[in-house]
C-alpha cells in the first residue's frame, strides 16, 4: 500500500462518456497552484484570490489554447472532502473536453489519482471514518439504484449510529460491573450480573439483526444468484428472454440447443437479479451436452434460488424427477410453463418438493401468471415487508466479521452468567465485544469505561 | 555563599521517604549498592497522610507485587495491621482484594526500624535543593546547607512536597501534607534541568476525636475471621492478632444543603485551587454537586492507629472553611457531639509530566536520575511504593550498567502502572485499578509470586532459600495439575454422595476430575475425600490448583490475548526514528509520537491521540 498525502491529485470525478458536463477534481496543497497555471478568469483574477467555496468562470488554457470554457469551483482546507485544498473543474461532458482538462493538470503538476484516492485522503486526514469510507468505495461499485440508496444511508452514518448505540449499552452494563469490582462497599445495590446477562442480550439481539441484514446488503450489492433449470424445451430460454426482453438466447423447438451456460444481470421492480440459465437436463450419450448438464447442477449448487420449469402439457419424466430432487431441499420456485396447453400436471403433485406458494402455474408464451414469479421472489428474499430503501445498510465483509467477533463475545457472556461464574469473568468478554463493535467505527477502547464509571456512580473515599 | 563541601559519596542518592523512596532506598541498598535515603523530616518515614489503610481493589494485588519482587511494603503492614479483610471474594479469584487498616504510627515505627538496620543504607534529614549532573548525567546532590552528597544515580520520590500548599476555605498554609514542611527549592532545579512540571490537587478528611463519636448510631465492621497476610513470606498464624473494628455511618440532607449553602466559601468552587483534583477521590462538595439526586453519601469511621483517639472520616473530605466542617460533620448520626482534632483540607503539589519517563523510570533527558511515587502524578501508597521499588532496581542496574527491569502489561499491575503513567498524559492524578489491567485475569494477587519472583530474585532481593521454596511451590502446582488431569470419576457411590452433599448434580456416566471442579459448587478442596492418591500439599499450591482449573477455559484465552499483545510489543521502532519523515500522520499524532517516544507500536498504539489509522501510517513507513 502506498500512502502519500502530499502529492496534488487529479481526476475525472464523473462517469466518462455520459451526462452534459464533466469534473476533474484537484486536491492537495498545490491545487491552487496548478489552477493558477491553466485557468484564466474573465475578470483577470488570479486563482489564488478566489474566495473560498465560490463559482467563478473562466477558461482553461494549455499551451497557449483555449481548451474548454469552465466553472471553477474552489474549497479551501479544511471544510472540504479531503481536508486539503480542493479544485473542482466543470467542463463539457464527453470524452474530449474532460481528458483535455485533466490532461492540463497533469501537466501543470498534478498526479493522475488512483481509484478511490479521493476517499483515502478523506478518510486519513479524519474527515470520514473508516466504515463512511468503504460506503463511499460502495456507491462507486453498486450496481443498482437500491444498493445505491443503501449505501448512501450508510454513509450518512445509520450503521454507525446503530452500532455507537449498541456500544454505548455495553459500556454502560460494562461499567456497571466495573464500579461493582472496583468499590466492593460501595452502599447503592449495583446490580451486575443479571442486568449484565440482559444487556448482551439485547446487543446481541441487535448485532444478529445487522448480520441478517448483511445477507441482504450482500444481495442489494451483487445481486440475487437465479438459476433457471430445468429438462430440454421446457422454455426456460424463453423465461429467460421475458426476463431480459430480448432475444439472447437461441430458442428453438429442438431439445438441447442453449448447451452452454448464459447469464445476465438484470434488475426487476429494483431486485437486482443475475440471472444464469443452463442446460437442458437429459440423460445423454453426447459428451458435450453432457458437461452442459453437469455444469447446470454446479450452478444449481452455488444458487440463492432456482427457477425449475416443468413443461405442464407434458407428464412428468425421470428428468424432472430428478431435477425435483435436486431441489427438494434448496430455495426454489417451480414454475410449470404452458399452462395455455392442456395440462397433464397439477400443482398437487409437486408439493412434496417445495412450498405450495412456490409452486407458479403460467404462460410465458402468452405472458400469463410471469409476474407472479417475481411477486414470489420478492417475498422471498425482502419478506415482502422490508422497503429497500428504508433500514437497508450494506454490510462489508470486515463489518461482517466485527459484528460476528461481538456475537460470540456476547453469547460468552450470557453463558459465563448462566454457568455461575462470577462477575470478573463478564469483563473480558464485553471488552472484546465493545472492541470488535469499535473496529466497525475505527474507534478504541481507552479510558472510555473509567470515564463511564465516575461519570454514572458516586464513588472514591 | 554554597560551601561545595563534599559530605559523603554513594551510588544511589533517594530524595523523599514516604512509601516510594523507602522501597527505593531498600531496593538499591538490598543489591549491596552504597544508598542515602534523604528526607525533609526523619520522623515523617512512612507517614500516611491520608487514609489509615493499605491495599483495597488492585491496590492489594500491587502490594503483593511488590513483595514477589522483594519489597517491604507487605511485610510492615503485615507486622502492624490491625484489621484484615478480603474484599471481592464474590467476584472472581482476580478481583480478591486485600486490605488491611494499619496503626499509622507503627507503621512509620517499623519502617523506619527496617530502614536504619539496612546494611548500606544511610538515613539524612535534611532537605535536597539541587540534583547536580555533568556530562554523564547525575553526578550528585546538594542539601540546603550547601553540603554535597556525590552520587551515580538519584531516584527522585518526592510525593506531594514540591511547592506544596493546603487549604480549607480561605485558610492557605504553605507546607506539606499534615503541617510537615515543604519543600521550595527543588522544583525550580528539576526546571532548569529542562524537566516539565505540572500542579495536581488532591484532599483528605478530618481526624475526629474518638471520645466524641457515638458509635450505637454507626454500624460495625469486623475483620476477617481467617486473615491473609500480604506477605507471601508470612503465614496466617505468624501475623495473628485481636483485630480493631471500623464504623459506617451515612450523610444526610441536612449535610447536603450545609454544604451547598457554603459552596462558595470552598476555595475549589470560589477558583483559588488550580490544580487538577482525582475523580476517584471526591471532595464531599463534589459528591454532593455532582450526584445531586443521592440521598446519602456512606461514610467510614476508621481507627488512625491502637493508641491514638484519631479517627478518619473516610469519604468526608473536603476544603470547606473549618466552620462549616464542624457543622456539616455534626449533622451526621453519631456525630452530633464531634470534636475535629485535624481538619480537613485540600492539598496542592508540584509534580512531574511522567511522559520525560522512561518504562524504566529514568528521565529521558537526564542520565541516571529516577523518579518515581506521587511525584509522577500518580495516587496512593501502593501505586509509589510500586514504582519505588522498580525505580529502586533499575538505579541500582544503572549503576552496575545492567538492563532495567521493565515488567509488561501481561505480567504485573506494577507493568500497568507504569506504562500508563509514562504513556498517558493524565489531567488528575493516577488511580490503579482494577478495570485498567486488560490481561487481569491472569494477574491476579494470588499468583503475584508466581508471576514476579523470578524478577525480585534475578534483581538481589529475593533470597535464596525464598526461591528455592518458589520453585517447589510452582513445581507442585504443575505436577499435581498434570496428575489429576488424567483422572476420570466413575459414577460411584461415594462420589455422587459427596457431591449431593456440596448441592450439585450427581454423575451417571464418568466424568474428567477437572471438569468437576469447573462446576460453581465444587473446589478441587473439595474432592478431597474421593482422591486417595492425592499428595499432602499446602493450601497455597491447593489454592492455585483450584483457580487454574476452575477458571482455565478463561485464563487460556486470555492467555491468547497475551501472546498478540506481545506481537505489538515486540514490534519495535528505532530509537532515532524521525517522525517528521513519517508521511500522514496526524499533526496531533506526530506531536504525540515526538513526546513520547514509544519503544513498540504496542506502546505507540497506547498514547492517546494516537489513533488507529496513525499506527498505520507507522506500520507502513517501518515496512
Amino acid at each position: 500500500m502506498k500512502i502519500d498525502l502530499e502529492d496534488t491529485i487529479a481526476a475525472i470525478s464523473t462517469p466518462i462518456g455520459s451526462g452534459g458536463i464533466g469534473i476533474v477534481r484537484l486536491s492537495g496543497d498545490k491545487s491552487v497552484e496548478i489552477l493558477d497555471k491553466i485557468f484564466r478568469t474573465a475578470s483577470g483574477k488570479k486563482a489564488a484570490e478566489l474566495a473560498s467555496h465560490t463559482i467563478t468562470y473562466g477558461k482553461i488554457i494549455s499551451h497557449k489554447k483555449t481548451v474548454d470554457e469552465v466553472l471553477v469551483s474552489f474549497m479551501k482546507a479544511p471544510k472540504t472532502y479531503t481536508r486539503q485544498d480542493v479544485v473542482e473543474i466543470n467542463c463539457h461532458g464527453g470524452v474530449q473536453a474532460v481528458n483535455s482538462v485533466l490532461r492540463a493538470c497533469l501537466d501543470a503538476g498534478a498526479r493522475l489519482a488512483e481509484p478511490g484516492e479521493f476517499t483515502k485522503r478523506a478518510f486519513l486526514n479524519g474527515r470520514i471514518d473508516l466504515l463512511q469510507a468503504e460506503a463511499v468505495s460502495e456507491i462507486i461499485s453498486s450496481k443498482t439504484e437500491n444498493a445505491k440508496r443503501a449505501a448512501l444511508s450508510k454513509l450518512g452514518g445509520r450503521l454507525s449510529g446503530k452500532i455507537k448505540e449498541l456500544r454505548e449499552q455495553i459500556l454502560s452494563a460494562e461499567a456497571a460491573v466495573e464500579a461493582a469490582i472496583e468499590y466492593p462497599e460501595h452502599d447503592d445495590e449495583i446490580v451486575t450480573r443479571l442486568s449484565a446477562r440482559q444487556t448482551a442480550g439485547t446487543v446481541l439481539e441487535g448485532v444478529r439483526e445487522l448480520i441478517s441484514r448483511a445477507d441482504f446488503g450482500r444481495i442489494i450489492q451483487n445481486g440475487i444468484n437465479c438459476v433457471i433449470m430445468g429438462r430440454p424445451n421446457v422454455g426456460k430460454s424463453s423465461f429467460l428472454n421475458y426476463i431480459l426482453d430480448e432475444e439472447r438466447a437461441i430458442v428453438t423447438d429442438i431439445p438441447g440447443t442453449t448447451r452452454d451456460v448464459l447469464s445476465e444481470s438484470v434488475s426487476i421492480e429494483g431486485i437486482p437479479l443475475n440471472i444464469t440459465d443452463t442446460a437442458g437436463i437429459r440423460q445423454t450419450g453426447d459428451v458435450i451436452e453432457k458437461i452442459g448438464v453437469d455444469r447446470s447442477f454446479e450452478y444449481g449448487e452455488n444458487a440463492d434460488i432456482i427457477f425449475m420449469m416443468i413443461d405442464g402439457s407434458e407428464k412428468l419424466t425421470e428428468d424432472d424427477f430428478r431435477i425435483l430432487d435436486f431441489i427438494k431441499n434448496r430455495r426454489a420456485i417451480i414454475i410449470i410453463n404452458k399452462s395455455d396447453k392442456k395440462s397433464e400436471v397439477e400443482p398437487e403433485e409437486l408439493e412434496a418438493y417445495a412450498e405450495k406458494e412456490n409452486i407458479i402455474t403460467v404462460s410465458i408464451k402468452q405472458n400469463h401468471c410471469v409476474e407472479d414469479i417475481f411477486r414470489r421472489l420478492k417475498a422471498m428474499f425482502l419478506g415482502g415487508e422490508i422497503e429497500i430503501d428504508d433500514s437497508a445498510c450494506v454490510i462489508g465483509e470486515r463489518t461482517l466479521e466485527s459484528l460476528k467477533k461481538a456475537e460470540i463475545s456476547l453469547m460468552n457472556v450470557i453463558d459465563t452468567v448462566d454457568s455461575g461464574f462470577p462477575e470478573d469473568f463478564i469483563s473480558m468478554d464485553f471488552t472484546d465485544a465493545y472492541a470488535a463493535l469499535g473496529e466497525i467505527t475505527g474507534e478504541t477502547l481507552e479510558e472510555d469505561v473509567i470515564d463511564k464509571i465516575f461519570s454514572e456512580f458516586c464513588l472514591g473515599k | 555563599m554554597e560551601n561545595n563541601f563534599i559530605a559523603d559519596v554513594c551510588d544511589v542518592a533517594v530524595i523523599g521517604a514516604g512509601h516510594a523512596g523507602c522501597e527505593a532506598a531498600l531496593a538499591s541498598a538490598r543489591t549491596g549498592l552504597k544508598t542515602i535515603l534523604f528526607a525533609l523530616n526523619l520522623d515523617s518515614i512512612a507517614m500516611m497522610p491520608c487514609n489509615p489503610s493499605i491495599g483495597g481493589t488492585s491496590k492489594g494485588h500491587l502490594v503483593r507485587e511488590i513483595d514477589a519482587l522483594g519489597g517491604e511494603m507487605g511485610k510492615n503492614i503485615d507486622k502492624t495491621y490491625i484489621q484484615n479483610r478480603m474484599l471481592n471474594t464474590s467476584k472472581g479469584p482476580a478481583v480478591y482484594s486485600l486490605r488491611a487498616q494499619a496503626d499509622k504510627a507503627r507503621y512509620h515505627r517499623e519502617m523506619k526500624r527496617t530502614l536504619e538496620n539496612t546494611e548500606g543504607l544511610d538515613i539524612k534529614q535534611g532537605e535536597v535543593t539541587e540534583i547536580l549532573t555533568n556530562e554523564n548525567g547525575v553526578c550528585g546532590v546538594r542539601l540546603e546547607s550547601g553540603n554535597i552528597y556525590e552520587c551515580r544515580a538519584a531516584v527522585l520520590c518526592t510525593g506531594t512536597y514540591l511547592m506544596a500548599r493546603c487549604l480549607y476555605g480561605d485558610t492557605i498554609i504553605e507546607s506539606g501534607p499534615n503541617g510537615m514542611r515543604n519543600s521550595t527549592k527543588l522544583s525550580l532545579c528539576l526546571e532548569k534541568l529542562g524537566i516539565k512540571l505540572q500542579r495536581f490537587k488532591t484532599g483528605t478528611p478530618a481526624r475526629v476525636d474518638k471520645r466524641s463519636l457515638d458509635f450505637s448510631k454507626m454500624d460495625i465492621q469486623y475483620g476477617d475471621e481467617n486473615i491473609t497476610p500480604f506477605s507471601f513470606e508470612n503465614s496466617p498464624e505468624d501475623i495473628y492478632r485481636e483485630q480493631i473494628p471500623c464504623h459506617l455511618t451515612y450523610t444526610n440532607a441536612e449535610t447536603h444543603r450545609i454544604i451547598m449553602e457554603n459552596l462558595h466559601r470552598s476555595p475549589l468552587y470560589g477558583g483559588v485551587i488550580k490544580g487538577t483534583g482525582p475523580r476517584y477521590c471526591p471532595s464531599i462538595e463534589d459528591k454532593v454537586v455532582r450526584f445531586a439526586d443521592k440521598e446519602r453519601h456512606q461514610l467510614f469511621i476508621e481507627p488512625e492507629g491502637e493508641d491514638t483517639n484519631e479517627m478518619y472520616v473516610q469519604g468526608m473530605s473536603s476544603s470547606l472553611p473549618a466552620d462549616v466542617q464542624l457543622k456539616m460533620y455534626r449533622t451526621i448520626a453519631g456525630m452530633e457531639n464531634v470534636k475535629i482534632m485535624r481538619n480537613a483540607y485540600a492539598i496542592e503539589y508540584d509534580c512531574l509530566k511522567a511522559n520525560q519517563l522512561r518504562l524504566s523510570l529514568e528521565f529521558k533527558n537526564v542520565k541516571g536520575l529516577f523518579s518515581a511515587g506521587q511525584f509522577n502524578g500518580t495516587s496512593g501508597y501502593e501505586e509509589a511504593a510500586a514504582q519505588g521499588i522498580v525505580a529502586g532496581i533499575n538505579a541500582a542496574k544503572y549503576v552496575r550498567g545492567e538492563k532495567p527491569l521493565i515488567i509488561r502489561r501481561s505480567e504485573g499491575y506494577i507493568g500497568v502502572l507504569i506504562d500508563d503513567v509514562v504513556t498517558k498524559t493524565s489531567k488528575e492524578p493516577y488511580r490503579m485499578m482494577t478495570s485498567r489491567a486488560e490481561y487481569r485475569l491472569l494477574l491476579r494477587q494470588d499468583n503475584a509470586d508466581l508471576r514476579l519472583t523470578e524478577y525480585g530474585y534475578e534483581a538481589g532481593l529475593i533470597s535464596e532459600e525464598r526461591y528455592q521454596r518458589f520453585l517447589k511451590k510452582k513445581d507442585d502446582i504443575e505436577n499435581e495439575i498434570k496428575r489429576i488431569s488424567k483422572i476420570t470419576f466413575a459414577p460411584k457411590k461415594e462420589v455422587n454422595d459427596l457431591l449431593s452433599r456440596l448441592g450439585t448434580s450427581t454423575l451417571t456416566n464418568g466424568v474428567k476430575y477437572t471438569d468437576l471442579i469447573k462446576r460453581p459448587e465444587v473446589t478441587y478442596m473439595d474432592l478431597e475425600e474421593i482422591d486417595p492418591e492425592r499428595p499432602s500439599l499446602s493450601p497455597d499450591v491447593c489454592e492455585q490448583v483450584n483457580i487454574q482449573i476452575k477458571y482455565g477455559d478463561y485464563i487460556k484465552r486470555q492467555m491468547e490475548q497475551v501472546e498478540k499483545f506481545k506481537r505489538l510489543e515486540g514490534r519495535l521502532i528505532p530509537e532515532d526514528i524521525d517522525y517528521s519523515k513519517v508521511p500522514s500522520l496526524r499533526i496531533e499524532a506526530r506531536q504525540k509520537l515526538e513526546e513520547i517516544r514509544p519503544v513498540s507500536i504496542g506502546h505507540a498504539s497506547r498514547i492517546s491521540g494516537v489513533s488507529p489509522a496513525d499506527i498505520n501510517m507507522l506500520l507502513v513507513y517501518l515496512n
